[in-house]
């Protein structure tokens, strides 16, 4: 927070503060979900040989989402009689609130995050886990046997994708010493070094993290029980899962969560491994040292870049679905709990050990010939009265783990 | 007119706070007055996420997001076997005969009686406001704020900076860890598929 901001006299800035981050967060989390759900429908049409959506606002259909979302607040607001009507009522709120929450720790450029917060990835994490409470609430409520079979599929399945999806996000933290999001980034960004882009910082090129970006982006389309995944929704054996007995807005705030949470765990891929913000050609950091205005330009282009990184993955998701078929429960049991965990496992033991090799062998972190890591940015919001005293252990640390 | 809005906003912090402290100890509450196994699970959520909310404005984030992720993720395992041991007759109400809630609310204000009264004795905890007899865990300058997990972390693996010549809190991180270990390794024993006993027929043959 800015000095001045925390005079006496500006006490209330932090509720006004919190009320644009929120909304600034709101627009960031409904827009591009909406763009999503326009591009499955495009993206699936034309795997499948088909045209999509093509005459609702001009040739591409782009109005599609739009006009979905008119149609369906018209619709009447149905609860099965013998459902548990506040339970069936609450559970999409939940669901929805969960994976907006998420969105308050991604930070969209260099220190544009809502709550900038040293346990981010950890947050963010908790916040997406919460997602499935509203699923096995749906799915209970109804009252009905498919929405039951649907959500305990769904709570079988998160429980046990969480744990590959954790350990893996757990690689890149572990070769970069931090949880802040921000800082990851940072760490991650650079210079252009001996005739090479700055790219080959981001932890995608490292030699254990590129594999632990795969583990983790199968456990991340799982955990979004996107297809081959979908089995809490199965339609062609499960009617549509939990979702059986809802419609109208309740039904389309499922879906909103699902596209927003997508876009969620695709932007935690894009900063712990692809790079955040840095657009891997020295783009902004040339942009940030352009002197005045720079900065903000900087943040814009790194919004934009990291919008788009994205944005490939979320495509990537869709592109999955439409292209693989659905696995059965065993099948999907025995991916987590046979491959992904040892895989995850194995990765981290070789992140952790893999440095101290190197080092011991080269006197270097890397084998690139360019320098370890971009530079660390210290935080003037990190706690200074408790440091006071302590920069010399801090700094023999923070040269030890870099 | 500006002031009062001031006066109003500047009252954001306590006013979150009330909110919070009364939705714990709703959801509390309706865990014990619910008689439906799933909505008692959903009361639960509620009071352990507002005691999370609670940790957030204290500036505890490790803790708080700690307890989303395990008791409120714990609770969701509850739910489960909740449905999975209820789900054939879900409209069976758990019902106590009234001797028992008077026992079991008896046996509540009591143990309410006796933490308030502890809490209210530990002179080092209401102390603060004077420096004579400020306690031995009083820090200068009111509580943290801003990002306090680093020096969380550090005094985890047992670094005080903080507190110099003060000992970190290692060994009992350790024994958590070796502990949680060790619950992890039964639990995989207890859950594994068992080996059949081959019968004396099959050795024979």
């Amino acid at each position: 927070m800015h000095p001045l901001l925390a005079a006496p006299e500006f006490e209330w800035a932090p509720l006004l503060l919190g009320v644009l981050h929120v909304a600034l967060v709101g627009a960031f989390f409904g827009l591009p979900a909406g763009i999503f759900i326009w591009a499955e429908r495009k993206v699936s049409a034309r795997i499948q040989d088909r045209l999509g959506p093509t005459r609702t606002g001009g040739r591409f259909g782009w109005l599609q989402s739009a006009a979905d979302g008119a149609k369906l607040i018209q619709k009447e607001d149905l609860a099965p009689k013998a459902a548990d009507q506040f339970l069936f009522k609450l559970a999409p709120y939940i669901v929805v609130v969960a994976s907006f929450s998420a969105f308050m720790f991604l930070p969209f450029a260099d220190g544009w995050a809502a709550v900038d917060s040293d346990v981010g990835l950890f947050m963010m994490l908790a916040m997406l886990s919460l997602e499935v409470i509203g699923v096995i609430l749906a799915g209970w409520s109804s009252a009905s046997k498919w929405a039951l079979f649907g959500a305990i599929r769904e709570a079988a399945q998160m429980v046990s994708y969480e744990i590959p999806m954790a350990i893996c996000s757990l690689v890149p933290i572990v070769l970069l010493g931090t949880l802040n999001l921000n800082e990851i980034v940072q760490i991650q960004a650079g210079d252009w070094q001996g005739g090479f882009p700055p790219m080959f910082n981001w932890m995608i090129f490292h030699p254990v993290a590129g594999p632990a970006f795969i583990c983790y982006f199968v456990c991340a389309t799982a955990s979004c029980k996107r297809a081959p995944f979908d089995l809490a929704e199965a339609e062609s054996e499960l009617v549509a899962g939990f979702l059986t007995e809802y419609s109208g807005m309740r039904w389309s705030f499922f879906f909103l969560a699902e596209y927003a949470s997508m876009y969620a765990v695709s932007g935690i891929a894009a900063i712990l491994f692809l790079g955040g913000w840095d657009d891997g050609l020295g783009i902004h950091s040339w942009l940030k040292n352009l002197g005045w205005g720079g900065a903000l330009a900087a943040n814009l282009f790194g919004a934009v870049v990291l919008m788009k990184k994205a944005s490939v993955l979320v495509f990537l998701q869709i592109w999955v679905r439409w292209t693989l078929p659905r696995l059965r429960i065993d099948q999907v049991m025995t991916t987590c709990l046979k491959y992904l965990i040892p895989i995850a496992c194995t990765l981290f033991l070789a992140a952790v050990v893999y440095p101290l090799i190197l080092v011991s062998a080269t006197g270097r972190p890397m084998i690139l010939p360019l320098e370890a890591t971009g530079e660390r940015v210290g935080h003037p919001s990190a706690n200074d009265r408790i440091w006071h005293g302590a920069e010399a252990e801090t700094a023999s640390l923070s040269e030890g783990d870099e | 007119m500006w002031d009062w809005i001031e006066s109003a906003f500047s009252l954001w912090e306590s006013g979150l706070f009330w909110l919070f402290a009364v939705v714990a100890c709703g959801g509390a509450v309706s865990v014990v007055i619910s008689q439906n196994v799933v909505r008692m699970a959903l009361g639960l959520i509620v009071s352990l996420s507002s005691v999370s909310a609670l940790f957030f404005m204290m500036s505890a984030d490790f803790v708080g997001a700690t307890q989303l992720m395990v008791y409120v993720g714990g609770t969701i395992v509850l739910v489960i076997f909740g449905v999975m041991l209820t789900s054939s007759s879900k409209l069976v109400k758990i019902k106590a005969s009234p001797a028992d809630g008077a026992l079991a609310a008896g046996i509540g204000v009591l143990f309410l009686a006796t933490i308030a009264f502890t809490v209210g004795s530990v002179e080092s905890w209401k102390a603060s406001a004077n420096p004579e007899t400020r306690g031995y865990n009083y820090v200068e300058g009111g509580p943290a704020t801003g990002n306090t997990l680093r020096p969380l972390a550090m005094s985890f693996v047992g670094l005080r900076p903080d507190a110099p010549g003060r000992s970190g809190y290692l060994l009992p991180f350790e024994i958590v860890s070796v502990h949680l270990l060790v619950v992890l390794v039964g639990a995989a024993y207890l859950a594994r598929a068992k080996r059949r006993v081959p019968t004396d027929s099959q050795q024979q043959s």
